[in-house]
C-alpha cells in the first residue's frame, strides 16, 4: 500500500488545478521521533511534520493532477523539485492545503506550480506558507528508451481509494 | 529580437532551470558537461523556452529522441554515418563538427551548448515572422 500524504481532494479543475488537504495528527508515529525530547539540550518534545513529507504531499497532489490530465494512462514519476520554500512548521492539529496548478504538459512529462497553505486548529482561514514547483516525467516516454511494466504501478489502489472517497471518478 | 537579447533570455532560462550562475552560462558552455543538466532538465528547458519566447516546441525538435536506441544509427557505441546524417537533418541548430571526429554515443549530449539553444530560438523566431 502506498503511503498517502493527502487525506482528501477538495477541488479539481481538470487539466488545470487540483487542491487537496492533509490533517496533521499526533497519531502519526513519526512525529514522536521528529523531534523527541532531549535531556542533553534540555529540549521538550517538538512534533513537527518533516518538510520532506510536505514535499511528498504536494508531489501526490500535483501527480494526480498530471495523471488525471492524461486519463491515468501515463506512469507519472516525480523527476525534479524545481523550487521548494516553506516558511512555517506543520504541527499536530493543523491542516495543510496543497494547491497545485499545471503549468505545462506534453508527451514527455509535465511541470506544476504549487502553493502550500496552513490553517491552525483555532483558525478559520488558510495562510500561504510556501511554494513548491515540480517536474514529472512520463516513465514510458523516457529519453533513454527504458521499458517499464505495462500496468500502471504509480496510480495504485491507494490512489483509487483517495479519488473515490473524494468523489472523483477513478475509472482507470 | 537581436542575438544578444535572445542570449540574455536563454541565460535567464538556464539560470532558473539549472540553478547555475549567470557567468557560467556562456555561449560555449555545454548543457551537460559544464552546466550539469540531466535528462529531466531538458524537458524543463523546453517548457521554460516556450514560456519565455511564446512558441511551441514539438517533442524531439530541440533535443533528439530515439537516436541511441536505433541500431541503424548506433553501432559499437558510436553514431553511424546514417545516424550523423539523421542528427544533422533533425537538428540544424547544432554544430556537430567536433563531435563528428569521435562520435561516441555517450558524448552526444555534450553537443548541446548554450550557443545551440540561441541558434534554435533564432530559427524559431525567424520562422514565425
Amino acid at each position: 500500500m502506498r503511503w498517502m500524504w493527502i487525506d482528501r481532494i477538495v477541488s479539481l479543475e481538470p487539466g488545470e488545478r487540483l487542491v487537496a488537504i492533509k490533517h496533521v495528527s499526533m497519531a502519526e508515529e513519526h512525529l514522536h521521533d521528529h523531534f523527541p525530547a532531549s535531556p542533553v539540550t534540555d529540549r521538550d518534545a517538538t512534533p513537527v511534520m518533516p518538510a520532506s513529507l510536505i514535499l511528498e504531499g504536494m508531489a501526490q497532489t500535483a501527480g494526480i493532477l498530471v495523471g488525471h490530465t492524461r486519463s491515468f494512462r501515463e506512469k507519472v514519476i516525480l523527476a525534479k523539485i524545481s523550487k521548494a520554500q516553506l516558511r512555517c512548521d506543520a504541527t499536530p492539529g493543523c491542516t495543510i492545503r496543497y494547491d497545485a496548478r499545471l503549468t505545462n504538459i506534453d508527451d514527455a512529462g509535465a511541470a506544476t506550480s504549487g502553493v502550500v497553505e496552513m490553517r491552525d486548529a483555532d483558525q478559520s482561514e488558510f495562510t500561504p506558507v510556501g511554494a513548491i514547483d515540480l517536474m514529472f516525467g512520463h516513465a514510458d516516454q523516457n529519453m533513454a528508451g527504458v521499458e517499464f511494466p505495462e500496468h500502471n504501478f504509480v496510480f495504485s489502489e491507494s490512489f483509487r481509494t483517495l479519488l473515490e472517497t473524494s468523489g472523483v471518478p477513478a475509472d482507470f | 529580437m537581436s542575438r544578444d537579447e535572445v542570449f540574455e533570455k536563454v541565460q535567464e532560462v538556464l539560470v532558473d532551470a539549472l540553478g547555475v550562475d549567470d557567468d557560467e552560462v556562456t555561449l560555449q558552455a555545454s548543457l551537460t558537461k559544464d552546466l550539469e543538466a540531466e535528462s529531466i532538465d531538458f524537458l524543463d528547458i523546453v517548457f521554460k523556452l516556450e514560456q519565455a519566447f511564446g512558441f511551441k516546441i514539438e517533442q524531439g525538435e530541440l533535443f533528439p529522441e530515439n537516436v541511441a536506441q536505433d541500431p541503424e544509427f548506433v553501432q559499437d557505441g558510436r553514431l553511424t554515418d546514417k545516424g550523423l546524417a539523421a542528427l544533422k537533418e533533425r537538428l540544424p541548430h547544432i554544430d556537430l563538427a567536433s563531435f563528428e571526429q569521435n562520435p561516441e554515443i555517450t558524448k552526444v549530449a555534450e553537443v548541446f551548448t548554450v550557443d545551440s539553444l540561441v541558434n534554435f530560438v533564432e530559427r524559431k523566431l525567424a520562422a514565425s515572422v
